[in-house]
């Protein structure tokens, strides 16, 4: 992955407007967030090859960035993310690395499934 | 001397932290130690430090690393039983106990490496842990192999008392730490903050050389 050219990824996600597509969208502090420091919470969700379709998909912010895919009924949204590729399938891998560099959100489209 | 050692957790590095000394220990013995390892990872947050997996390409990444953790430390038979990163928990424990039952019956272990359920802190460490325990209870009480559990949780002796085993691995320490490093993916991040690649800090090394099991309370 490298870091979000967000015109790049714009122009990515206008290509997949009003299509049928397998979204992987996660977020994680960590399994250990609340041992490591009880004051944390362990907080996280991820849904994987679920079909979605949006009408309108736009990357904001300055880095981190926010990104918003308008759908018929709702949105789906993602902050945070800082890095991303078109993979070898053609896939769009949206990811939020920490200092670390562990990952800490990440937002998928794919035509086929995950 | 065992007979025959099964290894039962669900993540590639699991076995590295907790019980790579007695593994290699083990295997340099002659003691064939098996490795059912029930996830590959998939859902890791650690990508490397700096990063160079992505959540699809992980998978594969770790299963390499698994593959080449288990070459240091003797392992000639890894089973991977196919389930996914954090949805163990949520799988039948009796479906999943039954991978394991198979493994038990075509090996006959005289003792068993597996989590302490309840004492695992990461929600698949506890599934895995039971569905091992729940495996090993379909048989006679005089037929069961011994267990070892890992227990992590921060009440563990409170809970379960002092440890059954405590196992002094300082001898194999290298081979311990050549299979973190293994997990290249997963360790990179910790062994950056080790000075020279190992660690130094006193408390680190005991963690590291030292390592505890409990007798599973029936």
């Amino acid at each position: 992955m490298k870091p979000i050219v967000k015109q790049e990824v714009q122009d990515v996600l206008d290509k997949l407007v009003n299509k049928n597509l397998y979204i992987h969208l996660e977020t994680t502090n960590g399994a250990y967030a609340s041992f490591h420091n009880e004051k944390n919470l362990t907080v996280g969700a991820y849904i994987r090859n679920s079909v979605v379709r949006f009408s309108r998909g736009s990357i904001v912010g300055n880095g981190p960035y926010r990104v918003g895919l308008k759908m018929e009924h709702g949105w789906i949204y993602a902050e945070g993310l800082t890095d991303w590729e078109l993979d070898e399938q053609n896939r769009l891998l949206l990811a939020g690395h920490d200092a670390e560099g562990r990952l800490t959100v990440a937002l998928q489209l794919s035509d086929q499934p995950f | 001397m065992e007979r025959h050692v099964l290894v039962v957790l669900p993540h590639p590095d699991d076995e590295a932290f907790g019980s790579a000394g007695t593994i290699a220990q083990f295997t340099q013995k002659g003691v064939p130690v098996t490795y059912a390892c029930a996830t590959l990872g998939e859902m890791g947050r650690n990508m490397g430090k700096p990063f160079f997996a992505n959540r699809e390409t992980l998978p594969a990444i770790r299963k390499k690393e698994l593959e080449e953790a288990c070459k240091i430390l003797g392992i000639k038979d890894l089973r991977r039983l196919g389930f996914r990163d954090k949805t163990l928990e949520f799988e039948d424990v009796e479906v999943v106990a039954d991978s394991i039952f198979e493994i038990i019956q075509e090996l006959n272990p005289s003792l068993i490496i597996t989590h302490y359920p309840g004492h695992g802190v990461h929600p698949d460490h506890d599934a895995c842990g039971l569905a091992t325990i729940t495996a090993v209870g379909r048989l006679p009480e005089n037929e069961r192999p011994t267990l070892y559990c890992h227990a992590i949780t921060k009440n563990r002796l409170t809970a379960l008392g002092n440890p059954d085993v405590v196992n002094d691995v300082i001898d194999v320490v290298d081979i311990k730490i050549a299979a973190i490093k293994a997990h290249r993916s997963q360790t990179e991040g910790m062994i950056s903050s080790w000075e020279n690649g190992t660690p130094q800090e006193p408390d680190i090394m005991k963690w590291v050389s030292q390592e505890m099991f409990w007798h599973y309370k029936w």
